[in-house]
């Protein structure tokens, strides 16, 4: 008898045993997350309202509520905020895709040819292990103030993870598929677009979230260092003017365009790889 | 049914030895890499519509010499012909099976019996063999089947419609690489005994190679005792059980005589 057990006497010598449900467990996910917010809320406005932590610091939840509303009015009204945040979408898009592309052939040629895994591997496991971020300045130095810049950087950045995990997927394949294209007579073309891609595929997911992560981390660095007319530009002038509930309301917003970006990711892979859903049970074992 | 030794062909009860399809002469595969000798002078035919099995400890060379035969290997030295032709490479009249089914899961089952098709000859091929794929799935019990993808069938069923995969391009020799060996023990029976009907519905000529003794036995015209280090032939056993085999047969003494002496084989090899 474990403790998640319960042991009941039905009688007439039978014995059934109920399994004892946790409270987290039998509530609705939506009820379990509104419950955290209350409870995290509600400390934060205990935090603010006994004044034990400066607002410069952190704002009350009314007060960032406010702001939040101010944000969310300039943004749906067409104001400068919504022109800020446009920019930063369409660096963020730029740089996703450029990253897509350049990964993408990258992972094919370590994946796929000896050249690439013997000779332009290691250049891209040196190049992967520095702290990326301090080539925006080159990158400003080379491309100006602009968006390209930023694009470049958030590109830059979010490039090595679609690398990685093409040419990861490209492995995946197993001998026993290997050996059933190979007894098919098929070319090695053949065999790259109707094994070892489908087969890499959600390998090569996994790498586009991590990339939808990294290109916004680039983003917003990007207009930190580089200015522009960006979000990160209004995040840092409103840092620089201590209006930190502006500051929260802003990035609250721009997390709003991260999730956009991970969720298109989310259901291009639902659909893509609509195989992948349950284990591969029968088919490949 | 008895059969005469010199005569190891199963079909019929002619006397007259029925056509060699396969025949392997002299055949030896050195391994460049550890200079490990994997097969040295083996020499094999397969009559048609034989079922022929191969067993021995691992390490005998009974895989590499599957590879060999199905052009997906070339050897050191000797003669492979299939049908009067040399093999030089992977042949459509040569159907292979493997341990894995291997059905690719983004494809439905008929897609997936079709794919040797589609990949030599192209989608139209592959369509206009569509229907002979649906016969193919009837045949192993899986019609109702042709349309879900690979993820709702059974391990079982996975190999069945890998059966006919293999079958699609009615190739002339099926070699089969421990096809069942992944499945649970009473699946991998009922298995069995589909292959032998399918083998005897569609005159298949087959290798098998297994390393589970009453397998060989319960399938076999006649099994190839290998032994390692080098791989070599030690001896062949006819089984001269009558056709159909049924899995009952696994409890007469013949069924035991013969295993006990394969057995007595093996074991005298790894004793050595």
């Amino acid at each position: 008898m474990t403790d998640a057990t319960q042991h009941i006497d039905a009688g007439e010598g039978d014995t059934v045993w109920v399994e004892e449900v946790s409270l987290i467990d039998s509530m609705p996910r939506w009820l379990a997350m509104g419950l955290l917010f209350v409870v995290a809320v509600g400390i934060w406005d205990l935090v603010t309202r006994m004044g034990w932590v400066s607002p410069i610091i952190l704002p009350s939840p009314g007060e960032t509520l406010a702001d939040l509303i101010f944000v969310g009015r300039n943004l749906f009204t067409g104001g400068y905020m919504l022109e800020a945040l446009w920019t930063t979408t369409q660096t963020v898009f730029w740089a996703f895709l450029i990253a897509l592309g350049i990964g993408f052939l990258l992972g094919v040629l370590v994946g796929e040819t000896k050249f690439g895994e013997r000779a332009v591997l290691p250049y891209l496991v040196a190049i992967d292990t520095m702290p990326k971020v301090a080539f925006a300045p080159l990158f400003i130095a080379w491309l100006g103030f602009g968006i390209s810049s930023k694009v470049a950087l958030a590109a830059f950045i979010a490039t090595f993870p679609i690398v990685v995990s093409t040419a990861a997927g490209l492995y995946a394949a197993s001998e026993s598929e290997r050996m059933l294209f190979k007894a098919m007579g098929a070319t090695r073309m053949q065999t790259l677009l109707r094994l070892k891609l489908p087969i890499g595929l959600p390998y090569m997911f996994t790498g586009l979230k991590i990339a939808a992560v990294g290109v916004m981390a680039g983003a917003i660095t990007g207009e930190f260092l580089g200015g522009g007319k960006g979000f990160g530009a209004l995040i840092r002038q409103s840092a620089s003017q201590m209006d930190t509930p502006r500051v929260f309301a802003l990035i609250l917003y721009l997390s709003l365009l991260g999730l956009l970006l991970y969720f298109t990711v989310v259901w291009a892979q639902r659909r893509i790889v609509f195989w992948n859903k349950e284990e591969r049970a029968g088919g490949l074992g | 049914m008895t059969m005469a030794k010199p005569c190891p062909a199963a079909v019929g009860a002619t006397s007259t030895p029925a056509r060699p399809v396969y025949e392997i002469s002299g055949l030896s595969k050195t391994y460049a890499r550890n200079r490990l000798v994997a097969l040295d002078d083996v020499t094999l035919t397969l009559r048609e519509g034989e079922f022929v099995s191969v067993i021995g400890s691992s390490g005998c060379g009974k895989s590499t010499l599957l590879k060999i035969m199905a052009g997906l290997s070339p050897p050191t030295r000797g003669r492979v012909m299939l049908e009067g032709r040399p093999v030089q490479g992977p042949r459509s009249d040569i159907g292979i099976m493997f341990q894995q089914a291997t059905l690719l899961p983004w494809k439905t089952t008929i897609e997936n019996i079709v794919l040797p098709i589609e990949i030599r000859e192209g989608k139209a091929a592959a369509k206009a063999a569509m229907q002979k794929a649906l016969d193919l799935l009837t045949l192993v019990g899986l019609g109702d089947f042709a349309h879900v993808y690979p993820g709702e069938l059974s391990g079982g069923m996975a190999q069945r419609a890998s059966i006919c995969r293999m079958l699609i391009a009615e190739p002339a020799v099926l070699l089969l690489d421990e096809p069942f060996s992944a499945l649970d023990e009473l699946t991998r029976d009922f298995m069995n005994m589909e292959l032998q009907r399918i083998c005897r519905e569609t005159k298949a000529t087959a290798f098998l190679v297994t390393h589970s003794l009453a397998e060989a036995v319960i399938l076999s015209d006649r099994i190839v005792v290998m032994r390692a280090r080098p791989g070599r032939v030690m001896e062949e056993v006819e089984i001269d059980l009558p056709r159909p085999r049924t899995l009952e047969m696994i409890n007469t003494p013949k069924f035991g005589a013969i295993v006990a002496h394969i057995r007595g084989l093996l074991d005298r090899e790894a004793a050595e």
